[in-house]
């Protein structure tokens, strides 16, 4: 039988000889926050691969030494963001900030490594050893207990070979899910703007839909602009979409075959839009002509006619005036510690990361496609994370985060975002009963037998169904104990 | 077993299409007649019950191998249909189209030219080899080969196929008939068919036309014989007498050189028989139906859906030595156990080898049956067969009364006994839904009277279980094997910490946390009589905790009572579920007791409640669990319980009607407040109609005075609340559950004498029913607080007639959302462990599928298993710098 997985003896120094084998996927840097790092990445690949990304690594360097583990994994996000032209932007990103830690969480920081002896500390550990060893002076002596007590801790808390995590994962998401509501509408933060939430937006984030049922986004902003409230609200009204009917009155004229539009000019202000800027944008509608008289936008037909007529007052009442398309409305709230924070119904992180002042390494978007199209694969996998996270300890759910992190791992390991399902996932599974047992049965067997698939057993489902012990668990350990002696065979 | 040692090990299925000349070899005999059985009620030789196609009668012999149905398996047997006339496999007609399309009708070949074919070849071999789905690409071949004209190859012109939904085809506009389509993808040479997506040692495209139809094998469809004497014949012997027919009478009619059109009317006939006959519910045709109207249940149905073979028979299987009754709770038990009706115990055996040291064991076993059973008697297992092996041969004897001795005589080494239940066996529990894996734990067993399922009240948590006439299944473990690792993976003291969240799902409930409470709860003393009465529940052993001497009396504190059951060595601090939350924390000084210390072993100050042995929350059970093993978390539990239990009967608790009663004072207040809140509702509606309500920013005026409403009712309702707790102290009985966590809370308590607050459906204020008013009560566009929901009463006051509907409005809203989410997050679940099911941590520790494609480095990023983690984390840092500062 083919065994693809090395087996290799696990004993604890084993392990760490081989030094920190960083996680799931390719370029992840510890420390900083993922969603920041992983943006970072994506941005920076997207601008100049080579140099920034060096410049992101050596940045970190200082942090800890970077095991650097390239996957396949790398080829499809990566291929997916160079191919993708960016246009001209008029601004950079900025640099990230990296905060220089303080000298003597470095001292400790140092010492642990030094005590610890190349075994395998998380790197959250390590951190909070520092932290409460810097706060407190007296644990700085004991710092060897410490060290030494996690990493017996540590080693004794690993999970066994062998253990069905995925299923225990399925399961510890999936029982929780009678305890949520099913009540879609619910007020997240911003009272004003409704998010769906609960088994609803679970199950959404899991199927992966192509866009959710409230697109919802968080625009941070950067430097200036998020303490200055006028900054804020210009960017604000460059992202919310403004319609014609929004800011002005728009009259028709039967007699003459014209249509004049009355800008408001309270709201034309509020919103910061020039009449000629408005005027601009009448006139890109085709088969028009128009033109400022009196303050009023006087608008002609290039051929008159009633019916013309009403087909052009209804495309105007609906033109864009200004604005990011599929953003309907922003809100502009102050946030302790931060300044003020953009908060937008309706989605589109494309265009809102190419606004000016909106810092692109922490505006976010519970969009998962869009955030795997713009910042790639990694960033949607965080991005699952963080939303399923949300949704259930919004509930007041309780579950463990690398139960959570496998779900996003399975849905993105193939470098696109995969719902969990007939159409992801279980119907790209390599075994046919697998297949057939989980939906569509009939249409799986049939195809299998036109390409001649075989299936090899190696699965759950699989094995069930022919009657045989399952490849997870105990059942994976091929230890048998002959009861008989040689001897006594011929008895 | 003996006799059996060989296990086979299946490596692998392959499936492929079944060419007609592989028909005609496994047939066992050629069917031609539609009739079953003759007059005499026996089966017509080449008729579908022909007796070559294996038999359904026990102890006839089928006439193709010679075994019998039952004990010697005769696999059964196919037979087969010679066709007419070629007919369409419905389940292959997307294949033909794709295949007629890309094809030329002349020479056979892909309409695309050499050069492009390679490429696609080599795109197609590469992509497999890196494991990358093909889909596409196939995709690209047959669109692009579609769009040629003609052939590069012989010039042949290409016209147009048409797919009339379900079988047949048009080639512009002119029909096709399913022999020119054969001859035609006949033509296709093999070194193409990789590019159609069809493997050649499987599969030709020309067999997807059928010319022969294999016939199952009786067995497959076994009639069943009514007690009228008639007999009724299974859904696809039925089918196969329709195809059958037509096909006779289509063959006699071409013969005899009829009419086309009479041929081809008959021809489609057995286009639809035979599809039919395949999948009885494809899309536009009309599904054939039995006599009495109810479709026929074919192929393709027997497969399908979750009555179908794969979910129904293969992914689920129905299992021996199991049982189900009504389950009822038993505080005497420990947590490991579970009481099974001697009824059940009789029933259930477990097998026994009979071994030079159990010989004597067994023989007394045996002969114990003959002693039967007295009312009044304790249980004791009897052995319900014996069983041995001669030359591979089983022999089963059924022990009674009157052979017992005699087979008791007999028994010799190697024997096995199935001797029945008893206690200390190991038995697996169940509750469905099984969420989790906790649904199903290992039990021991022990063998009560009467006639429900028994277990520690403790354990209801991890099976969602209640007492209301919940059933529960168990299943007795056969194997020495299986009852090893039940013993070592599944125990219940093996699954106290959940792998959700890394912390204790089985712990303390209701009346134990209300015990505990009042055990610990400020100063509380006990007489030296009481105490002795509590520790004997437990079958305390250790010392008599510390005497004090209070006026005059010798009393035991409650906290020394409850440290008796604390390990020696325990150092902890929290906060307990009493805690107020106050602003300023002041740990060990908290003015409340909420502050929890206990050091090495002695409950120093603060209140046992949910946060020390509740479950999910119980920081003492879970440190015990981690720091002594699962043994002691066990005990632990189950004396935790009990002592709970017993002080709440010592000191007696109850919760009746009069625990809500408050002052007319705080009724005043309550009635104040609601006033108020009513007229601010009212200058809100005002403020409304007469425009000067200003909108939040992007909410319309109605959605404005709607939030502000829902505002001011929700503040209404705290604020009775609030009064409401103000003259309610901790004497009360009800709250005391509310504050310790046993049961209730604070706002159940102020629904109940406060105010019950505003009723909501789908997280509005209720606004349906009438024309623009909720019942006929009120006035129309009355947008008051009582005309949209807000019930003032309490529910021991009482709620009015409008209010006790608005809030069934509310409670009916709670039960169909109930209903719609277990269906809704049941799919998502099956999905999910669908998706995940075949993934392992492997010896190096990465995370991988089973057929060895990484889904992560290391599980979980740290690799650390969340069961052991404490609430998720890897390593417990608070807790080990609590214990470096203990030291000093």
């Amino acid at each position: 039988m083919a065994k693809p997985v090395p087996k290799k003896n696990r004993t604890q120094k084993k392990v760490e000889k081989k030094k920190p084998v960083k996680l799931a996927k390719p370029k992840i840097i510890p420390v900083k926050t993922k969603k920041q790092v992983v943006k970072t990445i994506a941005k920076s690949k997207a601008l100049k691969p080579t140099k920034k990304l060096q410049k992101v690594e050596t940045a970190l360097e200082k942090k800890k030494p970077v095991e650097k583990k390239t996957k396949k994994v790398t080829t499809a996000s990566e291929k997916k963001i160079e191919k993708k032209k960016e246009p001209e932007r008029t601004f950079l990103p900025p640099p990230i900030k990296t905060v220089e830690e303080p000298k003597e969480y470095k001292m400790i920081r140092a010492e642990i490594n030094k005590l610890r002896k190349n075994h395998f500390l998380p790197i959250s550990i390590i951190d909070g050893i520092v932290e409460r060893a810097a706060r407190d002076k007296k644990l700085e002596a004991k710092l060897k207990y410490i060290v030494e007590k996690s990493l017996e801790e540590y080693a004794k808390n690993l999970i066994d070979p062998t253990e069905a995590c995925g299923i225990i994962g399925a399961q510890s998401i999936g029982e929780p899910g009678t305890q949520m509501t099913m009540r879609t509408f619910h007020y997240a933060g911003v009272a004003e703007i409704n998010v769906t939430l609960g088994l609803p937006r679970l199950i959404e984030i899991v199927d992966a839909r192509s866009s959710p049922s409230t697109p919802m986004m968080n625009i941070y902003l950067r430097d200036e602009y998020r303490v200055n409230p006028d900054l804020a609200k210009e960017i604000a009204n460059k992202i919310e979409i403004t319609r014609l009917t929004d800011v002005a009155d728009i009259e028709m004229d039967l007699v003459n075959i014209t249509i004049s539009i009355k800008p408001n000019k309270k709201t034309m202000e509020k919103k910061g839009i020039a009449i000629n800027e408005l005027l601009g944008r009448v006139q890109s509608v085709r088969k028009l002509s128009a033109k400022i008289e009196k303050e009023t936008v006087k608008v002609t037909l290039d051929e008159p006619g009633y019916k013309i007529l009403q087909n052009t007052n209804e495309t105007l009442k609906n033109l864009k005036i200004k604005g990011i398309d599929g953003i309907k409305r922003v809100i502009i709230r102050k946030e302790p510690n931060e300044g003020y924070v953009i908060y937008s119904e309706g989605s589109n992180l494309k265009e809102v990361l190419d606004i000016e002042g909106v810092d692109p390494y922490r505006t976010t978007t519970n969009d998962i496609h869009a955030i795997a199209r713009e910042l790639g694969i990694e960033a949607a996998r965080n991005m699952i994370i963080h939303e399923a996270n949300a949704t259930l300890s919004e509930q007041g759910l309780n579950v463990d985060m690398r139960h959570i992190m496998l779900v996003a791992d399975v849905m993105t390991a193939d470098g696109t975002v995969r719902a969990i399902g007939r159409h992801g996932v279980s119907g790209e599974k390599s075994s046919v009963l697998s297949r057939a047992a989980f939906e569509i049965t009939v249409n799986h067997l049939l195809l299998a037998s036109q390409r001649g698939e075989s299936d090899e057993l190696n699965g759950v489902a699989e094995n069930i169904i022919v009657g045989q012990p399952v490849n997870l668990g105990t059942g994976a350990i091929e230890l048998v104990m002959n009861t008989r002696k040689p001897k006594q065979k011929g008895k | 077993m003996a006799g059996r040692n060989i296990t086979k090990k299946i490596g692998a299925l392959k499936f492929s299409v079944l060419s007609p000349t592989e028909i005609r070899k496994m047939s066992a005999t050629k069917v031609i007649t539609a009739d079953t059985y003759d007059d005499d009620g026996f089966p017509i030789t080449m008729g579908l019950m022909d007796q070559r196609l294996s038999v359904i009668e026990p102890g006839l012999r089928c006439k193709t191998c010679g075994l019998k149905v039952g004990k010697d398996k005769c696999p059964g047997h196919f037979g087969h249909i010679d066709l007419a006339m070629p007919v369409i496999h419905v389940g292959f007609v997307k294949t033909i189209r794709n295949s007629l399309r890309a094809t030329c009708r002349k020479c056979g070949r892909i309409l695309l030219s050499d050069k492009e074919l390679e490429e696609y070849r080599k795109t197609i071999i590469k992509n497999s080899s890196e494991g990358r789905d093909n889909a596409y690409m196939f995709k690209m071949i047959i669109s692009s080969a579609t769009k040629t004209d003609a052939c590069p190859r012989c010039g042949a012109i290409s016209g147009k196929i048409d797919l009339d939904k379900p079988t047949s085809f048009r080639e512009n506009g002119k029909k096709l008939t399913p022999t020119e389509i054969r001859e035609w993808l006949e033509k296709i040479p093999d070194e193409d068919l990789p590019l159609l997506d069809i493997n050649v040692h499987s599969a030709r495209p020309e067999w997807m036309v059928l010319t022969v139809l294999p016939v199952p094998p009786v067995t497959v469809r076994p009639s069943v014989t009514l007690e009228t004497g008639e007999r009724s014949e299974d859904d696809l012997t039925h089918k196969l007498v329709d195809v059958i027919r037509i096909n006779q009478r289509l063959q006699e009619n071409r013969d005899a050189g009829a009419p086309q059109l009479i041929v081809e009317d008959l021809w489609e006939l057995l286009q639809y028989h035979v599809t039919t006959y395949l999948d009885n519910q494809t899309s536009g045709i009309p599904p054939a139906r039995h006599r009495s109207g109810r479709p026929l249940k074919t192929l393709a149905q027997r497969l399908k859906g979750k009555e179908g073979r794969f979910r129904s028979n293969l992914s689920g299987k129905r299992v021996n030595f199991s049982a189900r009754t009504v389950i009822s709770p038993d505080p005497n038990l420990s947590i490991n156990e579970i009481g099974v009706p001697a009824e059940i115990a009789r029933e259930l055996t477990i097998p026994v080898r009979v071994t030079t040291q159990n010989l004597e064991w067994c023989k007394n076993l045996i002969k114990q049956t003959a002693q039967g059973e007295k009312p009044g008697d304790n249980y004791r297992p009897h052995v319900n067969y014996v069983k041995r092996y001669r030359e591979g041969v089983e022999q089963r004897m059924k022990v009674t009364e009157k052979n017992s001795d005699d087979i008791s005589e007999k028994l010799e080494l190697g024997f096995i006994i199935e001797r029945q239940l008893m206690d200390g066996d190991i038995a697996l529990f169940n509750r469905q839904p099984s969420l989790h894996r906790m649904s199903m734990m290992a039990h021991r067993v022990k063998v009560m009277p009467n006639r429900s399922f028994r277990f520690n009240l403790s354990v209801c948590p991890p099976y969602n279980a209640d007492f209301d006439g919940d059933e529960m299944n168990l299943h007795v473990l056969q194997g020495e094997e299986a009852k090893a690792e039940a013993e070592i993976l599944m125990k219940v003291q093996e699954n106290l910490m959940s792998p959700r969240f890394g912390g204790i799902i089985i712990g303390g409930l209701h009346d134990h946390i209300s015990g505990c409470f009042l055990l610990t709860y400020q100063d509380k003393t006990f007489s030296k009589e009481k105490t002795s009465e509590i520790l004997a529940t437990f079958k305390y052993k250790g010392k008599f905790p510390e005497i004090h001497e209070e006026n005059g009396e010798s009393v035991v504190y409650g906290k020394d009572i409850f440290s008796v059951l604390l390990p020696k060595n325990l150092n902890i601090e929290y906060k307990a579920k009493a805690c107020f939350h106050c602003e300023v924390c002041k740990a060990a000084e908290c003015p409340n007791g909420a502050y929890v210390i206990v050091k090495n072993g002695k409950l120093k100050q603060g209140i046992v409640d949910e946060n020390s042995i509740g479950a999910f929350k119980g920081r003492i059970v879970e440190r015990i669990i981690r720091d002594h093993g699962t043994t002691a978390g066990r005990m632990f539990i189950d004396d935790v319980t009990r002592l709970g239990i017993a002080v709440v009967t010592v000191i007696g608790f109850t919760t009746s009607i009069d625990d809500e009663d408050i002052p007319t004072e705080a009724k005043r207040q309550i009635e104040e407040g609601l006033q108020k809140a009513q007229n601010k509702i009212n200058t809100l509606v005002a403020a409304y109609e007469h425009g000067e309500l200003e909108s939040l920013p992007g909410r319309s005026l109605e959605e404005t005075l709607e939030m502000e409403i829902m505002r001011v009712t929700g503040r209404a309702r705290d604020m009775a609340g609030e009064i409401a707790s103000k003259y309610l102290g901790l004497n009360n009985s009800a709250v005391i559950m509310a504050k310790s966590g046993a049961r209730g809370s604070m706002l159940n308590l102020s629904q109940m004498c406060g105010c019950v607050g505003q009723q909501a459906v789908r997280g509005e204020r209720i606004s349906r029913g009438y024309k623009y008013r909720t019942l006929p009560h009120f006035k129309k566009g009355d947008l008051g607080a009582s005309a949209k929901g807000f019930v003032a009463n309490s529910y021991k006051s009482g709620l009015n007639p409008t209010e006790y509907f608005f809030h069934s409005m509310g409670g009916r809203e709670g039960l169909v959302d109930t209903a719609v989410r277990t269906s809704r997050s049941g799919y998502m679940q099956r999905r999910l462990v669908n998706a995940l099911e075949d993934l392992k941590v492997e010896s190096d520790g990465t995370v991988r599928h089973t057929g060895g494609e990484i889904i992560q480095f290391r599980y979980g990023e740290d690799g650390v298993d969340p069961t052991r983690s404490t609430a998720g984390k890897a390593v417990d840092l608070d807790r080990i710098i609590y214990d470096v500062k203990q030291e000093e």
